[in-house]
């Protein structure tokens, strides 16, 4: 085995190019796994760690661009604000010391469903975009595609990712997830829910119930429709229950989850159905205290 | 190949390391740096939390290559010329250790709620520790270690102070 260390992205990428089974590492907590557990055993490993420029992040207030490898710490530390449900994914993740090496491109990069930051990366809106590069030049993949099966993706070979572009939140966003304590748990089943008040829609993502992250675009559509019909986004008014209800019924049949040693599919169908109700109901709070707030 | 890096404020080199090799391998196999325990090796257990760069982390989830020129301190690296660290000194007298196995991760990891929140609460103790395990279950005392600590580097800060 190879460990390669470039010094700079241009260097990463020709080494990339010039060995594209070489694996990526950055925080190593997927990959140090594998390792570990003589599951893998790649011709080399190229460390990210020396790539000054994947461990920041910028902002022109409209869009993030978030550095392939900041760790969720810094996420959840500089991003709550502009980028709410990843933050509030990232403090789901690991634990303390799994959550200052992991990173977003990290997740992007090892495509598991159960992935903690597919969720709310779906939801955040069309404009999600994953900047992949390559010594060809770079593309920018919009989230919908990237997820092509369980732990496959559109990365060519010779590709790494850069960073992921995210529009700062125009609305109240959520996530919630199950697991069997409040750490270190990989997720039965995860949803994330957007609310995008400035073109009136809705996003959502699935986590771990499906063969890869996937929005469930039928809710997301009724959700919009009933807000528009009743008036609500410029009311903030109440939500009839029975549009909640509808709105999980729609998120549990947009997946196609498995019995496996997490959790069966009925229990992750019936999970996802609560888990949009009960995000629907806290960022539609969120959003009638701001309608007052701004009205005030 | 040949690693250089700082270990508890010393130079060090480690020779023959594997290019897939963990940290924690070096520190426990290479360096003679054993405190650090490897136990699940898959970054669950925190037995093998070590400052790099001043961050707590997993060393089994570190590539040895990956600290070439960085800092590492491990739980050897906590106590000073005067004896041991306040967080040491509460886990032995809360009688925080039972068979001893999570005792250095915990006390890297406490250590480091410590210098970012001097005053924790207990639902901030638990979350720190969250990603530490321990098989005897001792958590209680464990919590109650961690809050004398706390209390004492409170009273030492003021009377340095």
């Amino acid at each position: 085995m190879e460990f390669l260390r470039p010094a700079t992205w241009d260097e990463a990428l020709t080494l990339k190019a010039e060995l594209p089974q070489a694996v990526p590492i950055a925080g190593g907590t997927d990959v140090m796994v594998e390792l570990n557990f003589d599951r893998r055993r790649p011709p080399a490993l190229l460390d990210l760690g020396g790539v000054a420029e994947l461990g920041g992040w910028e902002s022109d207030g409209a869009v993030v661009r978030l550095g392939a490898s900041v760790p969720y710490t810094r996420i959840i530390e500089e991003l709550s604000g502009p980028l709410p449900g990843l933050a509030l994914a990232a403090r789901t993740v690991g634990s303390p010391q799994i959550r200052n090496r992991g990173s977003v491109g990290g997740n992007l990069g090892a495509a598991s469903p159960a992935g903690d930051s597919h969720p709310p990366l779906l939801a955040a809106g069309r404009g999600v975009q994953v900047e992949a590069a390559s010594v060809r030049g770079t593309r920018l993949i919009p989230i919908d595609a990237f997820y092509l099966g369980v732990k496959r993706h559109a990365l060519e070979p010779d590709e790494l990712i850069r960073a992921v572009r995210i529009p700062v939140a125009d609305g109240p966003q959520q996530f919630s997830k199950i697991g069997t304590r409040n750490a270190m748990v990989i997720a039965v089943c995860a949803f994330a829910l957007a609310l995008h008040p400035d073109d009136r829609t809705v996003g959502t993502g699935l986590g771990s119930a499906a063969p890869t992250p996937r929005r469930a675009v039928e809710a997301e559509e009724f959700l919009a429709g009933a807000l528009a019909e009743g008036g609500l986004w410029e009311s903030g008014g109440a939500l009839d229950g029975a549009v909640a209800r509808r709105f999980g019924e729609l998120v549990a049949a947009a997946a196609s989850p498995i019995d496996d040693v997490r959790g069966s599919a009925q229990y992750r169908r019936h999970a996802l159905a609560v888990m949009a109700r009960r995000t629907l109901a806290w960022c539609w709070a969120e959003y009638g205290e701001r309608l007052e707030r701004s009205a005030a | 190949m040949r690693i250089g890096f700082t270990a508890n404020g010393r130079p060090v080199v480690a020779d023959d390391v594997w290019e897939g090799e963990s940290l924690l391998y070096v520190l426990r196999e290479r360096l003679g740096l054993p405190g650090s325990k490897n136990a699940c090796e898959q970054g669950e257990c925190g037995s093998c939390t070590v400052y790099l760069d001043g961050s707590p982390v997993c060393s089994c989830l570190v590539a040895a290559g990956q600290v070439a020129g960085r800092e590492v301190r491990t739980v050897e690296g906590l106590a000073g010329e005067d004896g041991l660290d306040p967080v040491q000194q509460a886990f032995l007298d809360a009688g925080a250790v039972q068979c001893g196995f999570c005792t250095p991760g915990l006390l890297v990891q406490t250590h480091a709620l410590l210098e970012r929140d001097p005053h924790p609460s207990d639902a901030g103790i638990r979350e720190a520790l969250s990603g530490n395990l321990c098989r005897c279950t001792g958590y209680e005392k464990i919590m109650d270690a961690v809050r004398l600590a706390a209390a004492r580097r409170s009273t030492r800060t003021e009377v340095d102070g």
